[in-house]
């Protein structure tokens, strides 16, 4: 082997021998040093600063905080944290800098309105980011819809979800269903028919199959809680008819209250408890129910979607 | 254009590949690869938007920075090779050598850029299966940037026809940078009063307007550009690279060469 192919060999598997060792300092470092301190700095805050300081290349620097956005709720939500600091800023800092990117008003408004754990419990911040989508975006019905969903299901306020969708409506080409919830909210419909409504419009008026799966699930919760209401209604029936509990549902299907043993929206067979509640089989696949949990039921952090084709 | 001219044009370019400049575009396909591969799976709902964005910007610096650092050495280059001497004993009028120079470092760009271009609606097809109409306006985006070359790289050979190459660097890059705030100069000048006003316009007029030059956000969003947009942005490419061109000619055609 000549001198010239031995100093080859030699640097070469230093220079590789090198690398791996500065990957796992770099990793050792990284375990030393603390996240939190690392995720939650914004450097700079100002999204008018941060405007001027992209020479012109505001739209490449949105989508770069759009997708820090996305992360740093993603990450968040899976380690189900409480505090959710820098997520209004980062959106508005995205917003500024790109105001016509209406992904980050739709998404971004459901990552701050919903209440912990499922979103930041930010609603007001959720509102201002509405409101500014439609300042920036006046011809887009979904911002005045986004707006008066946040109103209607996060906050309960009648009167400025009708103004929302109110206004939505007078948008050229803008869906039919914001004339209907408009009226709703003037009628104070807090209803589950309402609610059902709304997602399936949100189901229909979507391409993106994560909406789609998070409508689907809603739907679902909506079903099972309206499920369990009538089928613990009927057992009180039952009980007061006959002085005793049903045993099982069959009991009830024998005193004609019912046709079949009832299944949940996954085609599972609901439970009949001992105490006369109902539960469904499996709680996990069923996010966002607020009835038919088993006494004590924690979900899990990241609520399980179901898959939408 | 005469024959001398297209010459120098040409060996510019030539000089150029042999540089090894068209090499960012090894560089530029990872970068357009990567994004498009990625942005789907880290991001929500901006495949197509981060593709434009990312592209355009792309196209847009990396040439940039080729116009300023190239164009810098255009000149000094040939001085320090003592190639210029070889050049100018021919009948070759100095006037002549600029021009070439400014031509040949424009045609590198423009392949450069339209190379680029083609990985950036390579990347587009990929993320959304289909090309649509609006597609279009990313032409007229990328027409735009090939403008801010030209006015670059007259700039970067203006600053090179006087200066060292490290100072017309900084020159070239500096005036970039405030071209892009060309407007906001006009708006400030605009709240100033007496004779800081008159100078403070005549500032804000003399440095490049870069801004309406980026019309990247825009089409990325599907939004038009207006055709007087687009013939109003030619004529001042022209007619400002032309400037900077006479200023580099007139003071080249004056400067001691011994």
């Amino acid at each position: 082997m000549s001198p010239s192919w031995r100093i080859t060999i030699t640097a070469s598997v230093l220079l590789v021998a090198c690398l791996t060792g500065s990957v796992l300092l770099l990793r050792g470092i990284d375990r030393e040093r603390s996240a939190a301190t690392l995720e939650e700095v914004l450097y700079i805050s100002s999204p008018t600063l941060l405007k001027r300081m992209s020479l012109g290349y505001d739209g490449l620097l949105a989508d770069v905080y759009w997708t820090r956005a996305v992360q740093y709720f993603g990450d968040k939500l899976i380690r189900g944290s409480e505090h959710f600091d820098l997520l209004a800023p980062l959106l508005e800092i995205t917003t500024t800098l790109d105001p016509h990117l209406l992904v980050a008003y739709e998404y971004g408004s459901n990552f701050l309105a919903p209440k912990i754990p499922g979103g930041a419990g930010q609603p007001q911040r959720a509102i201002k980011l509405a409101e500014f989508g439609i300042r920036n975006n006046p011809n887009q019905w979904h911002l005045y819809y986004d707006l008066g969903f946040i109103y209607y299901m996060e906050l309960g306020d009648y009167a400025n979800a009708e103004q929302a969708f109110a206004d939505g409506a007078k948008v050229p080409n803008a869906h039919q269903v914001m004339r209907i919830m408009a009226a709703k909210m003037a009628e104070h419909a807090g209803n589950i028919q309402t609610a059902r409504l709304m997602w399936v419009t949100t189901y229909q008026t979507t391409l993106d199959p994560n909406v789609k799966s998070n409508a689907v699930a809603h739907l679902n919760a909506l079903q099972v809680d309206e499920d369990v209401t009538s089928l613990e209604g009927l057992v009180s029936h039952y009980c007061e008819t006959m002085g005793h509990l049903p045993q099982s549902f069959s009991d009830l299907a024998a005193a004609n209250m019912l046709r079949s043993v009832p299944v949940d929206p996954l085609g599972h067979t609901y439970k009949l408890m001992p105490d006369g509640r109902v539960e469904v089989r499996v709680p996990d696949d069923l996010p966002f129910i607020e009835k038919g949990t088993p006494i004590g039921y924690i979900p899990p952090r990241m609520p399980k979607l179901p898959p939408v084709k | 254009m005469s024959g001398r001219i297209l010459d120098i044009a040409s060996n510019t370019f030539r000089e150029a590949v042999r540089d090894r400049v068209l090499y960012n575009l090894i560089a530029f396909a990872l970068l357009m690869s990567g994004a498009a591969i990625l942005v789907g799976q880290i991001s929500i709902g901006i495949e197509r938007l981060v593709v434009i964005n990312l592209g355009l910007t792309a196209v847009s610096l990396f040439g940039i920075v080729i116009a300023i650092f190239i164009g810098i050495g255009l000149v000094s280059k040939e001085i320090d090779k003592r190639t210029l001497y070889t050049v100018l004993s021919r009948p070759v009028q100095r006037w002549e050598f600029i021009i070439g120079k400014f031509f040949g470092l424009a045609g590198t760009l423009v392949v450069n850029a339209f190379f680029m271009s083609v990985g950036v609606f390579a990347a587009l097809f990929y993320v959304s299966r289909h090309f649509q109409t609006s597609d279009g306006w990313v032409l007229v985006a990328l027409y735009f940037i090939i403008l801010q070359f030209l006015i670059i790289t007259a700039l970067a050979l203006l600053f090179s026809s006087f200066s060292s190459p490290l100072l017309s660097a900084v020159f070239a890059f500096a005036l970039f940078v405030i071209g892009t705030f060309a407007e906001d100069l006009r708006g400030f000048a605009g709240l100033t009063k007496g004779i800081v006003r008159w100078l403070a316009t005549g500032a804000a007029y003399l440095v490049p307007n870069f801004s309406a030059l980026n019309v990247i956000s825009s089409v990325a969003h599907e939004q038009p550009v207006a055709g007087q947009l687009i013939l109003s942005n030619t004529a001042y490419t022209l007619v400002y690279a032309s400037m900077a061109l006479c200023g580099a000619v007139l003071i080249f055609e004056h400067r001691n060469l011994k």
